[in-house]
């Protein structure tokens, strides 16, 4: 299972990027195995909305199920990834890099503090 | 109080093999494999796949008036099947609703010479149902009925390279076996083995009917005889997207006591001009037309349908959906629903209420794959 050092986690299996103010964020590799093969992305935020931690930022949906994808910190939305709904698999064939969903401009850095980092996460997987 | 899930005696087998396993009528199945349903369900459609569905039940209709009670109790005329044959039908209450829908199988008794006895196949959900509702109609007649599901071992084996493969490791002709007719001969050490040209997916292919006993055999001898073909083993998940692409019913959702063969257009399976449970309902609603028909659509705007959601026409809801999901051979969203016939016709636009959201979808022709045995 890969779980990258440097993005911190949310118990719902999302994880940010941070560079800067700005967060880049996508579903891990755990949750993408769990789903299995992913048909359908659709980002439910657009470009300058303003969103809370928590909020729903994207649907994804497998053969099988459909889930919502949560904003691990609030803040301004400043990039949608376009090209994620025309070729949803790359959510399973690359979490972390080319399936990065939106990117926020954190207007509260300390919800970050919330989060896991990569061991605490490997760890709550491990208890699965 | 839960229900202790049956197993099937290739459970380990799954687990051992990355099969992610998941309840199913009564049974714990698996839903997929490592490579992932849409990878199964091209290899079905391109190679072959193999199918653990133990599951399914299996009758025996034996006795002087066999052909008389199934044709009583099935909607498809059994007088016309040839020896061999093996039909489509429904079982259906008085006012039409349905039962269950199954395969019968007419085949020459091995236990006694010259005669012949109904093989009924039947669905895994259904099987205590259908057992109970075929013995309590059986005392009218001179029949025995016997459910050797728990001993009959059943696998479907599908696709383009299923005949010649099987061929291989079977003592029967089995690529002369025309579609909807069965071959009964040996595999391995004089394992008995019937299979008939049948199956669930639009693909050429079989099914396999066993003694359980050799199940874990026979399923690695023909996945061995497959291996350089690339064949694999097929999950619930990819076999529901493979029967869902032709349109092929599913007990539950395109049929179940509230919806009778007319309004799921099955009428193929339905023989009007015999007596069986169920046939002036039937013919009531023929004459004068479904209240609500089975239509395909396909998603206008991108979106996943799925069962239940509701579907609207000009803001009110006019039905829900029996099925819906990617469609991996098309790549399209297709669904297909209950709408009112006045609704029905190809190209109309409907919405599909999804996370409530109308979505915009249009009728179009069934099924949305032909099934290769019918081109």
């Amino acid at each position: 299972m890969n779980i990258p050092a440097d993005c911190k986690y949310t118990k719902n299996d999302e994880w940010i990027k941070v560079e800067g103010n700005a967060g880049k964020v996508g579903i891990t590799d755990y949750a993408q195995e769990q789903l299995s093969d992913i048909v359908f992305v659709e980002i439910v935020v657009a470009a300058g909305d303003t969103v809370k931690q928590g909020d729903a930022c994207a649907t994804v949906e497998s053969v099988k199920a459909a889930a919502d994808v949560y904003m691990p910190v609030s803040g301004k939305i400043v990039a949608i990834n376009d090209s994620l709904p025309e070729a949803p698999d790359t959510v399973n064939k690359d979490p972390y890099g080319a399936a990065w969903m939106v990117t926020v401009e954190m207007s509260n850095p300390a919800e970050l503090d919330s989060l896991l980092d990569a061991a605490s996460y490997q760890a709550k997987l491990d208890q699965k | 109080m839960t229900e202790q899930l049956k197993r099937t005696h290739l459970y380990q087998w799954h687990v051992d093999h990355g099969g992610r396993m998941v309840p199913f009528a009564g049974w714990e199945m698996p839903v997929q494999y490592p490579t992932g349903p849409i990878q199964e369900h091209h290899t079905t459609r391109r190679v072959a796949g193999l199918f653990d569905i133990d599951h399914m039940g299996q009758v025996e209709v034996r006795g002087l008036q066999a052909e008389t009670f199934v044709n009583h109790i099935v909607t498809y005329d059994v007088r016309q099947m040839a020896l061999y044959e093996a039909h489509y039908a429904l079982f259906c209450y008085p006012d039409g609703g349905t039962i269950d829908d199954l395969f019968v199988y007419k085949l020459p008794d091995p236990a006694e010479k010259g005669k012949v006895y109904y093989f009924l196949v039947i669905n895994a959900s259904n099987r205590e149902k259908d057992v109970a509702w075929i013995q309590a109609h059986a005392t009218e007649f001179d029949v025995t009925v016997r459910d050797i599901s728990d001993e009959t071992y059943m696998l479907a084996f599908q696709g383009p390279k299923a005949p010649e493969l099987l061929d291989r490791i079977t003592s029967a002709d089995v690529q002369q076996a025309p579609r909807f007719t069965a071959v009964q001969g040996t595999i391995l050490e004089n394992i008995p083995i019937l299979m008939g040209r049948t199956g669930y997916t639009g693909e050429d292919g079989y099914e396999l009917f066993f003694p359980a006993d050799e199940a874990l055999k026979v399923w690695n001898k023909i996945l061995k005889e497959g291996e350089s073909e690339g064949v694999l083993p097929i999950g619930l998940a990819a076999r529901d997207s493979l029967r869902f692409e032709p349109c092929m019913p599913l007990y539950g959702h395109e049929l179940s006591a509230d919806i009778n063969a007319v309004e799921a257009r099955l009428t193929f399976a339905v023989s009007f001009e015999k007596e069986f449970i169920g046939r002036d309902a039937l013919l009531k609603t023929k004459l004068e037309g479904p209240r609500r028909v089975l239509v395909g659509f396909e998603m206008v705007d991108k979106s996943v349908p799925r069962a239940e959601y509701p579907v609207m026409h000009e803001g009110e809801q006019i039905g829900v959906v029996s099925t819906g999901m990617f469609s991996p051979t098309t790549s399209k969203y297709l669904g297909m629903a209950f709408i009112p016939r006045e609704l029905a016709a190809i190209g109309n636009e409907i919405d599909i209420l999804i996370r409530n959201k109308p979505v915009k979808a249009r009728i179009v022709k069934r099924p949305f794959y032909t099934p290769v045995y019918r081109r």
